[in-house]
């Protein structure tokens, strides 16, 4: 199982990184390293990403990803916009998961400003968050095995569950994808009447549907060889290259921002925090299925839990809003890693500096470590299982 | 690794997809997606698109709530509205005179459906669509939405967004109400007493909530 890894260990370091032609033992040249540019229209790059690949023969010996074509902006944006002019533009950062984002975005600026959200926005915000979680989970692993080559069923299965999830975000935000629903403070609106009876049924109904995803794939002969052993990120690495989110903990590593900061009401709701054993592209196919698992547990406590009461912080203003002097980072476990905001106010309607710490985007740095070896058609699921999205790192 | 049998995880998974392409035949809830331009699935009640203007009564010159205070404009966060103010003073669907916009213009080639214009105007002047089919040929001045496109009834806005619709109009109601009995309060105490657009920033703090 370890086989690739240890192969990758006993070469020589340096002479991976070498692009001249290789030679043989006699003298006479190997052939030529063939450099190949994957991306940015590519199919498997998740977006317009790019990657100069160096190959010999099928296996990489080089990898440079090449990013900047979503480049928009955001952070110079945010210095030019009021506090609340970033809230939908943070929708756009990780498209699939707007509502994180936000609440991220919230947390820094309530941070900042001494505001508190009220019980059942708390409340509102778990429950959004856990949906988020499921459906960014849900369609990345079918987008893995879209990569691996299993079209269309695996993917349409996993959209068939997302769009559920995104009809409650619809009936609840008003958009489907670009939600803008969190408020410093608070939410924008209450929830609207049926919606709980609705997640909760669609709560109880997607075990079933992760079984039957579980039966589609998870002892898929085909799916193993292609993902065991693949694509190992040792957990030194994954630690030293502050690499966080279902990344981190199928590299073994127990870091979850939800148990470690407790941000939020996470504090109250019991649930456990899978962990992967080899860091291979299996495992980390695994521990989002688990994570699946445990965030229908969160749900469920706090579809139960949830109590009435005002969404706002009385002390919110929507118009006007000037926080204090002084800085805020504020950071939540998004579906892709530690999301964190960091923002600077010298008292004025805008930010002074408004920074993002995007999860997939520091994800992404160990790329080439773990691509290093292995044959190209391996470099699509490894990335796939990075689970990035460009929005989020070009920003 | 303990696989009993190799292949036996393949055929565990083709007899899932068999299940669900036979499924799809026997049950109609397994079918998920719709016939598109024939079938349409109903929006929710707080689907939003591009913003529209409200306006009162028949005439649309006439009844637009807006008053051109251009909060909407200075909080839009792409800045995608312009507006024109109007010079002189206007009687409004209520016969009270306000300012109206000369121009109001939304670039919707711009615009990000974001809401943030409704939540700041203070006179439920601006509300969210939820037209979809917007397509033009004309990418700059077809997706540029003028004054009199954007104006829509508040029938209009009540049959699309009902709920949220019944407690703009109970508000509104309620300030009219007391607007009126503090604008005859006055008039007893002091008969020259003017109107005063109190009652209506009153809604902008509430607008929030």
């Amino acid at each position: 199982m370890n086989s690739a890894l240890s192969k990758s260990e006993t070469k020589e370091p340096e002479k991976q990184y070498e692009l001249r032609p290789k030679v043989m033992a006699d003298g006479t040249p190997a052939g030529d390293l063939l450099e190949i540019s994957m991306g940015p229209q590519h199919p498997s790059t998740h977006g317009v990403f790019r990657m100069d690949v160096a190959l010999d023969g099928e296996r990489v010996v080089k990898l440079k990803p090449v990013f900047g074509y979503l480049h928009r902006n955001h952070e110079k944006i945010g210095e030019q916009t009021t506090y609340l002019g970033s809230m939908p533009y943070t929708d756009r950062l990780d498209y699939f998961c707007s509502l994180t984002n936000n609440w991220a975005y919230a947390l820094t600026v309530e941070k900042l400003a001494g505001l508190q959200a009220p019980e059942r926005a708390e409340y509102i915000r778990v429950i959004t968050a856990e949906l988020t979680r499921l459906q960014n989970h849900v369609s990345l692993v079918g987008f893995l095995l879209q990569d691996m080559g299993a079209m269309g069923t695996p993917l349409m299965y996993a959209f068939r569950e997302r769009e559920t999830i995104l009809d409650l975000f619809e009936s609840l935000t008003g958009a489907r994808m670009m939600c803008n629903y969190m408020r410093f403070g608070g939410c924008r609106c209450d929830l609207p009447p049926g919606w709980l009876d609705q997640t909760k049924q669609i709560v109880s109904e997607f075990p079933r549907f992760l079984d039957e995803y579980e039966a589609l794939l998870s002892e898929n002969e085909i799916l193993m060889s292609r993902t065991q052993g693949v694509g190992c990120l040792p957990r030194d690495l994954a630690v030293n290259a502050s690499v966080t989110g279902p990344m981190i903990r199928a590299s073994g590593v127990n870091y979850d921002v939800r148990k470690v900061d407790k941000y939020g009401i996470y504090d109250r709701f019991s649930f456990r925090v899978p962990l992967g054993e080899h860091g291979d592209v299996y495992d980390r196919y695994m521990i989002r299925i688990l994570e699946m698992r445990e965030s229908l547990k969160i749900l469920q406590q706090a579809l139960h839990d949830i109590p009435e009461g005002p969404i706002v912080d009385p002390k919110a203003k929507l118009r006007g809003f000037r926080p204090k002097v002084g800085e805020a980072y504020g950071r939540i476990e998004a579906p892709k890693g530690e999301l964190g905001f960091y923002v600077i106010s010298d008292g004025s309607p805008n930010p002074y500096r408004y920074r993002v710490r995007p999860p997939s985007f520091i994800n992404l740095t160990i790329l080439e470590d773990m691509c290093l070896g292995h044959h190209v058609a391996d470099v699509v699921i490894i990335l796939g299982s990075v689970d990035i999205v460009m929005g989020e790192v070009d920003r | 690794m303990s696989v009993p049998m190799l292949g036996q995880g393949i055929l565990k998974g083709m007899a899932e997809t068999a299940r669900n392409f036979v499924g799809s035949y026997v049950k109609d809830e397994r079918l998920v997606t719709v016939q598109y331009p024939e079938e349409r699935r109903p929006q929710a009640e707080a689907a939003r698109n591009f913003p529209f203007l409200v306006y009162d009564g028949d005439d649309w010159q006439k009844g637009l709530r807006c008053v051109a205070c251009l909060i909407c404009e200075k909080e839009c966060p792409p800045q995608c509205i312009y507006i024109v103010k109007d010079t002189v003073r206007k009687p409004d669907a209520t016969g009270k005179l306000q300012f109206q916009p000369k121009t109001f213009d939304i670039d919707t080639s711009v615009c990000m459906s974001c809401q943030i214009c409704v939540e700041v105007c203070p006179f439920d002047a601006i509300k969210m669509d939820v037209e979809y089919e917007l397509s033009t040929c004309n990418r700059f001045g077809g997706l540029l939405v003028r004054k009199e496109q954007l104006a829509k009834s508040n029938d209009y806005y009540r049959k699309m967004h009902p709920v949220e619709a019944a407690g703009v109009d109970a508000r509104l109601g309620a300030d009219k109400a007391r607007a009126e009995a503090k604008a005859k309060a006055a008039a007893s105490s002091k008969p020259a007493a003017g109107s005063s657009p109190a009652p209506a920033l009153a809604t902008a703090e509430r607008v929030n909530s």
